[in-house]
C-alpha cells in the first residue's frame, strides 16, 4: 500500500503537465481530464484510508522513500513521504473538496476560453498541496508550500487582463514570501541544531535542545504560518485574493491552502510543546486575527470579501487552538475540516449567486434571492447555520471545543483567550446573518449590469450583456451537486467527529492530547456560546432584517470605515513599505549611477588616469584602443613563445 | 600518450571560430550552421569529459602536462575536477542556445547585401569566447590560466561593442556611443583587474618558483612552502580583485548593467552565464587553493561585500526601467549568493555555490533569451512599453514566467537547490549573514513579479496587439532550458555527485570542517536516506 502514496501527488501533477503543455487540442476534454485525475487522487486516498483503518492505532504511519534529493556532504534531503493520521485527514479533505470544486468549475468556467488552463492550474494546486501534507521533511514541505503559493498566484491572477487581479496575485506571492523567510530560517535553525530537518528525528529529539532554540524555531514557523494562513500581521493579501475565480476562493483561499499554516504548527507540535513563549505568541496571533477578520467581515459589502474576512477569522480560531498545545491540536484540525466543508460550500453558494446575478458581488444589490435560487439558498443557509455554530451542525461541535480549550489553558491567559473566542462567536453570528439577510431576504435591490467599460472589470463567467437586468436562476447541476454534497458535510461532519470522540481518538496518536484545566464546565461554555450567538443574530436582524438595506452604503462610523479598508493595514503598508521602498530604490539607482560608478572610476583615475582615458575613448578612440590592446596581448604571447625558444 | 581530450574540447570551438570567420561573405547561413555544428561538437566533447570523469578518482583528472616556458616554470598543464567538469558542461551547453537565439542578431539590415561579413564575425567570436572560457576552466597552471582569463576580453569586447541590441530608444549615433561606452567600460574594468592580477601572478612566481597549481597547493598543505602572512595577503588581494571585477562583486559591478544592456540578449547571456563564471570559479580554485590563510583572513570583508551585492543588486533591479538592465542587477544579486557560498567555507555552501553557478547560468539564459525575443518584437527595452503580452503571446509569457520563477528560486526548480544550500551553508557558520541573505528571497520575488506584471499582464497595449507568439526556433531554444531547470530541481544528484568530492578537496585546502550540529541525532535519519 505504501507505494501508492506517491500516486496521490503524481495523478494531479500529470494532469497539470498535460493540460498546461497540451495546447488547444485538449480544450474540449481538458476539464474532464483534470476532474478525473483529481478524483483518482481521492480514490487512492480513500483506499489508503481504508487500509489505515484496518491497522492498529500505533501502526498507522506509512512511509515511502523515493530517492535522495540533494545529497551533499553533511546534508540530507529526501524525496520521501509520510502518511499518518494527520496527513490522511488532509489528503481526504484536499482531494475530496478538490474534486467537488473541479466538478463545480466545469459549469462555472464554461464560458471562459481559457478553461483548460484553469483546470491545469487547479491540478497543479492539488499536487502541491498534497505534497505539502505528505512530505516527510521540512524541505520537501517547503516545495509544496511554495507550489501552492505558485498555484495561488496563477489562479488569483487568472484574469490577468484585469490590473487589479494581477496586482492581487503579486501581493499574495510577496506577502507569502515574507513568511517563507521564516520557514527558511526555521529549517536552517533545525539543520544547525539537529543536523537534519526530517520530521521524525527533529521532532523526536526536540527535547534535547534549549528552550530558547525551540522558541526561535517555533516563532519562525509561526511567521511562515502567518503568511500562508493570512494571520495578522501578514493577513493583508487574503481579501485581495478574492480577485480570483470563485471556485479558487473556495478551494484555495478557504478550505485548503490557507489552512496549511495550521498544519505546519500542529505537525511541529513537539517543537511548540517545548517553547511555551512561542505557543503563547501563536495563541495571541490567533486571537487577534480572529477578531480582526470578524470585524472586517462585518463591514464588507462584497460578498466574497465578507467571506474572506470570515475565513481569516475562522483560521484565527484554528491558530488559537494550535497555540494551546496538546489541549487544542485535535480541535484545531477538527475545526479545519468542518470549516473546509462549510466555507467551501458558502463560497460555492456565493459563486452560484454571482452566476445568476451578472457577476455582481455587492450584497447591497442582491436581496430576496431565496425564491429564485432555492438550492443555493438551502445549501448556503445550512453552511450559514454551521459556521455560526447552530446546535447540532458541524461548526457547533468544532468551534465549541476550541472555546472550551481556550478556557482550559488556565490562568488569566485562559480567561482572556476564552473570552476573545466567545466574542468572536458573537461577531461571527452577526456578520454571517448580515450576509444571509442581505443576499436572500428583504427587497430586491437588483441593478442592471454595468456598461461595457466596467464590464471588462468583472468576472466573465456568465455571458451577459451590459445594461441588462439580472435574471436570477438556479445554477446547473454540475454546480449545485457539489454544493449539496458540501452542505451534507456542513450539517453532519461535526456531529460524526464529535460523538464518541471519534476524531480525538483518530488523531491523538499523532498530536497528543491533554484535557487541560477548565475553570468552568463544558456545559457552561456551550450555554454561553449559545447566548452570544443569539445576541449576534439578533443585532444583525435588527440592523438588516427589520430595516430595508440601502443600495449605497451609508458613511458609517469611524470603525466601519476603517474596517472597510481592512482596518487601515493596507494603507499602512502602502505608505511605509510601498512608498518607502520606491523612494529607497529610486535613490539607490541614483547612488549607483552617480556615486558608486563615479567613485570606482574616480579611484581608478587617480591611480592610472583611467577616467580621462575612458572619456577620450568614448569619442571614437575605442577601436584603436582595443587594437592596441590586442596587439599588446599578441606581443605578450610572442614573448612567451620566444622565451621558450631561447 | 592518452588522447588529449581537454585540449581537443577547447580546440574544437577555436577551430570552429577560424572556419566560421573564413566562410565567404555571401554564405551567411552556412556560417551560422557551421558555428552551430561546432558548438554541438563541443557539447558532445564536454559530455565525453563528464563521462570519462570519475567522481571517486583523483582530484584532477584527464590531466595533460607539457613543458612550455622552462625558464619561468610555465607549463601547459590541464586538468579538471568536478567543479571544472560542471562548468565546462554549462558552457558547452549554453553556447548552442546562444548561437540559435542569436541566429538573426547579426544579419545585415538590408536583406541582400552580399558584402556583409559581420555575421560570420559574430558567430566566430562567440566560439572563440567559448574556447577561451573552456581552457580557463581546465588550466591548472596559473600563468596559462591568466593568459586566457585576459585574452577572452578581446572577443568579448568586440561582441559588446560591435553587435549591439538593435532595440534602442535614441538615434543610431547615440546607440553606437552608448555601446562603445559599455564595451570600453567592460574592457577597462576587467583590464584593470587583470593588471593587478598580473602583478600578483609574478609575485606568486617569485615566492613559489613555479606556476603549478597542484604543486603549490600540495606544498602549502604539506607545509614545505611558507609564505609570509603579508605576502600571502597581498597576493590573495591581487587575485581576488581581478575575480571580483569579473564576477562582479559590489562595488565593482557597474560595468555589468551597461554591458548587458547594450549587448544583444544572447551576448548578455554569454557575459553573465558563462564568462562571469570564470571569476567565481577562479575564486574557488585559485584564491582558496593557493592562499587558504589569506582567504580566511579576508572572509569577513568578502562576506559583507557579498551580502551588500545580494541586497543592493536586488533593490537596484526593482528600480530599473530597462528589462535587460533589470536582469543584469538580478545577476549581481545572484553573484553575491555564489560568493557568499564560496567564502562561508562549508561543504553545503561550496557545493551550493558551484551548483548556483550552473543553475544561474540556466535560469538567466532562459529569462534573458525570452526577454530578447520579446524585445526584438517590439523594438524597445523599456518595461513601460509593454503590457498585456500574455493575452496575445501566451507561450512567450509562460516561458518568461518560468524563467522568472527560476530567477526567484522557486522550490522545485534547480536554482532553489543551490540557493538553499548556500543559505544553509552560510547560516551554519555565520547565522547573521545567513539571515540577511534570506532577504534576497523576498526581493527576488519583488523584482521578478513586478517585471512580469508590468510587461505581461493588464490591458493589452496597442503596440503589442499584433505581437506574434514564440516561433518554433525560439521555442526550441527555450524548451530544453526549462526542462533542465525542472530536471535539475527535482533530481540534482548527477551534478552533486561530481561536485561533492571537489568541494571536499577545497575544504581540506583551507583546513575547514563543517560546524557540527548541536544535538547529535541518532542513526535513525541516516537509514532513511540510504
Amino acid at each position: 500500500m505504501e507505494n501508492l502514496i506517491a500516486l496521490l501527488v503524481a495523478a494531479p501533477l500529470l494532469g497539470a503537465a498535460v493540460l498546461l503543455c497540451g495546447g488547444r487540442r485538449l480544450d474540449r476534454a481538458g476539464h474532464w481530464l483534470g476532474t478525473l485525475l483529481a478524483a483518482a487522487s481521492f480514490g487512492i486516498g480513500a483506499a489508503l484510508f481504508a487500509d489505515m483503518l484496518g491497522r492498529g492505532a500505533d501502526d498507522r504511519t506509512m512511509r515511502q522513500h523515493l530517492y535522495s534529493w540533494i545529497p551533499v556532504e553533511g546534508f540530507q534531503a529526501d524525496i520521501a513521504f509520510q502518511l499518518d493520521q494527520l496527513s490522511m485527514t488532509f489528503v481526504l479533505l484536499i482531494s475530496g473538496v478538490g474534486t467537488l470544486i473541479h466538478v463545480y468549475s466545469i459549469g462555472y468556467m464554461e464560458h471562459d476560453e481559457r478553461r483548460r488552463r484553469f483546470f491545469g492550474y487547479l491540478n497543479l494546486f492539488l499536487a502541491a498541496m498534497l505534497l505539502l501534507v505528505l512530505a516527510d521533511n521540512y524541505l520537501l514541505l517547503y516545495v509544496g508550500w511554495e507550489g501552492v503559493g505558485l498555484a495561488s498566484y496563477l489562479l488569483i491572477g487568472f484574469w490577468q487582463h484585469k490590473p487589479s487581479a494581477a496586482t492581487a496575485a503579486k501581493k499574495a506571492f510577496l506577502v507569502n514570501r515574507v513568511g517563507d523567510m521564516g520557514l527558511s530560517i526555521a529549517i536552517m535553525l533545525m539543520f544547525t541544531t539537529f543536523g537534519t530537518f526530517a520530521f521524525r528525528p527533529v521532532l523526536a529529539s526536540a527535547g534535547e535542545t534549549s528552550e530558547g532554540m525551540l522558541t526561535a524555531i517555533g516563532l519562525m514557523l509561526l511567521l511562515a504560518a502567518c503568511g500562508k494562513s493570512a494571520q495578522v500581521p501578514l493577513q493583508s493579501w487574503l481579501g485581495d485574493a478574492m480577485e480570483g475565480p470563485t471556485p479558487v476562493s473556495a478551494l484555495i483561499h478557504a478550505a485548503t491552502m490557507v489552512t496549511a499554516g495550521v498544519y505546519l504548527i500542529v505537525r511541529s507540535g513537539a517543537i511548540f510543546n517545548g517553547a511555551p513563549d512561542a505557543q503563547l505568541v501563536t495563541a495571541i496571533v490567533g486571537a487577534v486575527t480572529l477578531l480582526f477578520g470578524a470585524v472586517v467581515g462585518c463591514a464588507k459589502d462584497d460578498i466574497k470579501k465578507a467571506l474572506a474576512g470570515s475565513t481569516m477569522s475562522q483560521i484565527g480560531y484554528m491558530v488559537l487552538a494550535a497555540g494551546l498545545g496538546p489541549i487544542g491540536y485535535v480541535f484545531a484540525i477538527m475545526h479545519l475540516v468542518t470549516h473546509g466543508f462549510f466555507k467551501a460550500g458558502l463560497f460555492l453558494g456565493a459563486g452560484s449567486v454571482m452566476h445568476g446575478m451578472n457577476d455582481e458581488v455587492d450584497m447591497r444589490k442582491y436581496g430576496g434571492l431565496r425564491r429564485y435560487m432555492p438550492v443555493t439558498f438551502v445549501t448556503f443557509g445550512l453552511g450559514y447555520l454551521a459556521i455560526i455554530g447552530f446546535p447540532g451542525l458541524s461548526g457547533f461541535f468544532s468551534k465549541d471545543r476550541i472555546i472550551e480549550a481556550a478556557f482550559a489553558k488556565g490562568g488569566t491567559e485562559g480567561w482572556i483567550l476564552g473570552s476573545v473566542a466567545l466574542l468572536g462567536a458573537a461577531i461571527t453570528a452577526f456578520y454571517m446573518t448580515r450576509v444571509m439577510l442581505m443576499t436572500f431576504f428583504g427587497e430586491k435591490r437588483w441593478q442592471p449590469a454595468p456598461d461595457a467599460d466596467a464590464a471588462a472589470d468583472v468576472e466573465p463567467s456568465a455571458g451577459h450583456r451590459p445594461g441588462e437586468m439580472p435574471h436570477p436562476h438556479e445554477s446547473p447541476k454540475s454546480m449545485t451537486v457539489p454544493m449539496i454534497v458540501l452542505a451534507f458535510g456542513s450539517v453532519f461532519a461535526g456531529g460524526f467527529f464529535a460523538i464518541g470522540d471519534r476524531f480525538l481518538n483518530w488523531l491523538e496518536p499523532v498530536t497528543g492530547y491533554e484535557h487541560g484545566h477548565p475553570p468552568v464546565s463544558a456545559l457552561t461554555v456551550t450555554l454561553a456560546t449559545m447566548a452570544v450567538l443569539a445576541v449576534g443574530v439578533a443585532i444583525a436582524w435588527a440592523m438588516y432584517g427589520r430595516r430595508p438595506v440601502p443600495v449605497t452604503a451609508p458613511r458609517g462610523s469611524l470603525l466601519t470605515r476603517a474596517a472597510r479598508r481592512d482596518l487601515l493595514q493596507d494603507d499602512f503598508n502602502h505608505v511605509v513599505l510601498v512608498r518607502g521602498g520606491e523612494h529607497l530604490t529610486r535613490s539607490l539607482v541614483y547612488v549607483d549611477h552617480s556615486l558608486v560608478d563615479g567613485v570606482v572610476n574616480g579611484t581608478a583615475a587617480s591611480v592610472g588616469g583611467l577616467s580621462g582615458r575612458l572619456r577620450k575613448l568614448q569619442n571614437g578612440y575605442a577601436r584603436s584602443y582595443a587594437v592596441s590592446m590586442f596587439g599588446g596581448t599578441a606581443i605578450l604571447i610572442a614573448a612567451t613563445l620566444l622565451m621558450r625558444a631561447v | 600518450m592518452d588522447f588529449p581530450l581537454l585540449t581537443v574540447t577547447a580546440a574544437v570551438p577555436a577551430a570552429g571560430a577560424v572556419l566560421t570567420a573564413a566562410v565567404p561573405a555571401a554564405r551567411r547561413t552556412a556560417a551560422k550552421w557551421l558555428a552551430l555544428l561546432f558548438s554541438l561538437a563541443t557539447l558532445a566533447l564536454a559530455g565525453l569529459v563528464a563521462a570519462r570523469f570519475d567522481p571517486g578518482g583523483e582530484r584532477y583528472q584527464l590531466t595533460e602536462s607539457h613543458a612550455w616556458i622552462a625558464d619561468f616554470g610555465v607549463r601547459y598543464e590541464l586538468g579538471v575536477d568536478g567543479i571544472g567538469v560542471a562548468l565546462i558542461g554549462l558552457t558547452a551547453l549554453l553556447v548552442p542556445f546562444v548561437i540559435a537565439a542569436g541566429w538573426k542578431d547579426a544579419d545585415p539590415l538590408e536583406t541582400r547585401s552580399p558584402r556583409w561579413r559581420p555575421t560570420q564575425g559574430f558567430f566566430a567570436l562567440i566560439l572563440l569566447v567559448e574556447a577561451m572560457v573552456i581552457i580557463s576552466f581546465e588550466a591548472t597552471d596559473v600563468f596559462l590560466f591568466y593568459i586566457f582569463f585576459e585574452a577572452m576580453l578581446i572577443p568579448m569586447y568586440f561582441l559588446i561593442g560591435g553587435f549591439g541590441d538593435r532595440a534602442h530608444a535614441g538615434t543610431d549615433e547615440k546607440a553606437a556611443a552608448q555601446r562603445s561606452y559599455a564595451a570600453v567600460k567592460f574592457l577597462l574594468y576587467n583590464l584593470a583587474g587583470g593588471l593587478i592580477m598580473l602583478a600578483a601572478v609574478i609575485g606568486l612566481y617569485v615566492v613559489a618558483g613555479n606556476f603549478s597549481l597542484q604543486e603549490i597547493t600540495a606544498a602549502r598543505a604539506a607545509g614545505t612552502l611558507d609564505m609570509a602572512t603579508n605576502t600571502e595577503r597581498l597576493l590573495f588581494l591581487g587575485f581576488f580583485f581581478a575575480f571580483a571585477v569579473k564576477a562582479p562583486l559590489w562595488p565593482l559591478h557597474t560595468w555589468l548593467p551597461n554591458a548587458m544592456g547594450e549587448a544583444t540578449a544572447p551576448v548578455a547571456v554569454l557575459i553573465t552565464a558563462v564568462v562571469d563564471k570564470v571569476g567565481t570559479f577562479a575564486m574557488l580554485r585559485f584564491c582558496l587553493g593557493l592562499f587558504p590563510e589569506a582567504s580566511k583572513w579576508a572572509t569577513p570583508v568578502v562576506l559583507v561585500l557579498a551580502l551588500v551585492s545580494i541586497v543592493y543588486g536586488a533593490l537596484l533591479a526593482v528600480g530599473q526601467r530597462d528589462i535587460k538592465r533589470l536582469i543584469a542587477y538580478a545577476s549581481i544579486s545572484h553573484f553575491g549568493f555564489i560568493i557568499l557560498g564560496i567564502f562561508a567555507m562549508t561543504s553545503q555552501g561550496q557545493s551550493g555555490a558551484t551548483l548556483y553557478m550552473v543553475n544561474h547560468g540556466l535560469s538567466t539564459a532562459a529569462l534573458m533569451l525570452v526577454a530578447g525575443f520579446l524585445i526584438s518584437r517590439r523594438g524597445s527595452r523599456l518595461i513601460a512599453d509593454y503590457g498585456g503580452v500574455q493575452k496575445v503571446a501566451p507561450v512567450l509569457a509562460g516561458t518568461f514566467l518560468i524563467g522568472g520563477l527560476a530567477t526567484l528560486s522557486l522550490p522545485g526548480l534547480a536554482p532553489f537547490v543551490s540557493e538553499f544550500l548556500v543559505l544553509v551553508g552560510t547560516f551554519s557558520r555565520y547565522p547573521v549573514a545567513g539571515i540577511v541573505a534570506t532577504l534576497g528571497i523576498v526581493l527576488a520575488a519583488l523584482y521578478t513579479l513586478v517585471l512580469y506584471q508590468r510587461t505581461m499582464t493588464g490591458p493589452v497595449k496597442e503596440e503589442v496587439r499584433r505581437m506574434p507568439d514564440l516561433r518554433p526556433r525560439e521555442l526550441l531554444v527555450v524548451a530544453p532550458l526549462i526542462a533542465l531547470l525542472i530536471g535539475l530541481g527535482v533530481y540534482p544528484k548527477p551534478l552533486t555527485e561530481i561536485v561533492n568530492p571537489a568541494v571536499e578537496h577545497t575544504m581540506s585546502d583551507v583546513k575547514q570542517k563543517d560546524p557540527k550540529p548541536e544535538v547529535a541525532v541518532g542513526s535513525e535519519n541516516g537509514e532513511a536516506g540510504q
